[in-house]
């Protein structure tokens, strides 16, 4: 107890400094801003996923070259490829052999090496230039020009999905984002109904002395905003830690990793204290001054 | 005068040499007036304490009940078709058996339960009909000392005292010294960090009385203020009040100690069993 004649003396806030349910709602609350903080961080990461992998897709073609009668498949797959080579916005191109077309097709029809007559399609890959890439037309149209019988794939299909699959991850962590921050709002509007009741008689001296309700109610929004940004300040230290142990133990400074994670993306934490304390100050002016106004 | 009465004058910001040359002149009704007004006005800032404050003497009434009752459930009338005024600066005992509707008469006063029926006017307003947002600037002109004290617990008596000041956003380095004083004045000098649990019942009694006068207000309410008190420092009590009085305070206190009402010679306000029965002059001085 300081001596309120000392020069640094201040006088005590008007709320009990401490309250023995302040334990459980900081862990309550740090744990939905470690989960908020965790659904940051994988929007980012698979953000970056998909990106690399659409990246990669688009810069590259495939093409599916059916042999004439005339020709044997390895033959017509090195004309394709010599002529897809000349055209402006390919880098290059080249046949797959067989071994390596029969590789890609094993997860689908197991080892097909001992039946040389099957008639595998022959692959032709062709690595567009990623400032300019050849569109899909030109590619037909060169085959076409040549007498060649084949199919482009651009990869359009992939692409499409793996956007598709991108914005649905989006979406959903950003519903599952809003939930989280609504839960946070009603425990802490909760908390200030209870707190409001257990200091109901602190409430009700400062009213009958002449607060204001907006005075009352500041102090749980100010009590409640302190805890909440310390809570979120716990909830990103975890938050960040996992991402942190993500990108030690899966990353290794490659890109193409499932969880793609760059220790620039932690500091997307940051925000969480602030944001926690915005939340709470909301929810609890809003709960303490319609509930000041009902029980005064 | 003794010294610590001075100071304590001097703390309400009345200069010494003016309490000196009109203490006795006080009697005069325009004096009282007079320095009800220099009283009231030292402390005004923010507009809605002006806007209430606005022409406060234009009623001559303080308080005024006009057939006032009170129901808390649906059978127990507390009060029963009140009607009386306050005149400014006046004293007034409110007396009565235990369970009269003393202290249900106080709270109507400081705006903790309202009429059932009937109206009141406090400084020339009806109070059911001050808006919300005002209805703080009204109470702050109100003084309480509470029959059960209502300290804060976890504040120190220091702090306790000062929760008015703090609530009309007086800064801490602003008040330190005047409560400081005016904790002295009631002997609490050595009880400034205690807490209330641990103060005994006549000093919280005491710490009551100076958290409902340290605000300066214009009527001052005390419920059986001196109940916890030994004669000694009753007397003392109701010399403050006297002197807050004689500053132009109207002062209204509940009590069955009718040793102190006739002591003190001021006129009476007597309730029976919810009902008003007016006794003594009644007179303004
Ligand atoms: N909150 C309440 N609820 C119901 N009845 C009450 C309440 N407060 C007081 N009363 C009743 O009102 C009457 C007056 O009480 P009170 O004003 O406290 O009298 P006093 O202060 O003179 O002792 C009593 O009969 C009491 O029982
Ligand atoms: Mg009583």
């Amino acid at each position: 107890m300081s001596d309120p004649l000392a020069r640094r003396w201040r006088p005590a806030t008007f709320l009990p400094e401490s309250d023995n349910r302040d334990g459980s709602l900081t862990f309550v609350v740090s744990t939905l801003c470690f989960l908020a903080c965790l659904m940051a961080l994988t929007v980012l990461a698979s953000n970056r996923a998909v990106n690399t992998w659409s990246d990669q897709l688009t810069s590259q073609a495939t093409i599916i070259v059916r042999p004439r009668a005339n020709e044997t498949p390895d033959l017509a797959a090195a004309r394709a490829a010599e002529a897809l080579a000349g055209v402006p916005g390919v880098t290059e191109a080249h046949a797959l052999e067989r071994a390596k077309v029969e590789a890609l097709v094993e997860p689908w029809l197991g080892d097909i090496s001992d039946l040389k007559d099957l008639p595998i399609p022959r692959l032709v890959a062709v690595d567009l230039d990623n400032a300019r890439p050849a569109a899909p037309s030109t590619l037909a149209a060169a085959l076409k020009v040549r007498g060649i019988d084949g199919i482009v794939d651009d990869h359009s299909i992939w692409t499409r999905d793996i956007a598709r699959s991108a914005s649905i991850i989006r979406w959903v962590c950003g519903g599952v984002f809003l939930m989280i921050t609504a839960s946070a709002g009603a425990i802490i509007a909760f908390a200030t109904r209870a707190g409001l009741l257990a200091r109901r008689e602190v409430v009700e001296v400062l009213h009958l002395t002449g607060a204001e309700n907006l005075f009352i109610a500041r102090l749980f929004q100010i009590r409640f905003a302190q805890l909440s940004a310390i809570a979120g300040a716990l909830g990103a230290v975890g938050a960040a830690g996992v991402g942190a142990i993500l990108r030690l133990t899966a990353g290794g400074g490659e890109l193409t990793h499932a969880i793609p994670i760059l220790w620039s993306d932690l500091l997307a934490v940051a925000p969480c204290p602030l944001v926690a304390a915005l939340v709470a100050a909301i929810a609890a002016r809003v709960t303490a001054e319609r509930m000041i106004s009902e029980i005064t | 005068m003794p010294e610590a009465d001075l100071k304590i004058l001097a703390y309400l910001e009345l200069p010494q040499q003016a309490v000196s040359k009109r203490k006795d002149r006080l009697a005069s009704w325009s004096d009282i007036c007079d320095m009800h007004s220099f009283f009231r006005t030292a402390g005004v800032g923010s507009s809605p304490l002006t806007r209430l404050s606005a022409n406060p003497f234009a009623t001559d009434e303080v308080l005024r009940f006009d057939d006032v009752s009170l129901s808390y459930g649906r059978h127990a009338e507390a009060l029963r078709r009140i009607s009386f005024h306050l005149k400014p600066g006046s004293f007034h005992f409110i007396t009565g058996a235990s369970g009269a509707g003393k202290s249900s008469l106080m709270k109507l006063i400081y705006m903790a339960v309202k009429p059932t029926t009937g109206r009141i006017e406090l400084f020339g307003h009806d109070v059911s009909k001050v808006s919300a947002r005002d209805l703080p600037f009204l109470r702050r002109r109100v003084g309480v000392v509470f029959q059960d004290f209502r300290l804060l617990d976890h504040l120190s008596a220091f702090d306790n005292a000062a929760v008015p000041l703090r609530i009309s956003g007086r800064k801490p380095d602003s008040y330190r010294s005047d409560v400081a004083e005016l904790l002295t004045w009631v002997g609490l000098h050595d009880r400034m960090n205690a807490m209330p649990p641990t103060l005994a019942g006549g000093e919280k009694q005491r710490l009551a009385i100076a958290r409902a006068v340290v605000g300066r207000p214009e009527i001052l309410l005390a419920d059986e203020p001196t109940g916890n008190l030994d004669a000694d420092m009753s007397e003392r009590i109701l010399k403050l009040f006297t002197q807050l009085n004689r500053l132009g305070t109207t002062v209204l206190i509940a009590t069955h100690d009718l040793a102190m009402v006739a002591r003190s010679g001021m006129p009476v306000l007597h309730l029976e069993a919810g009902r008003l029965i007016r006794r003594g002059s009644g007179v303004e001085r």
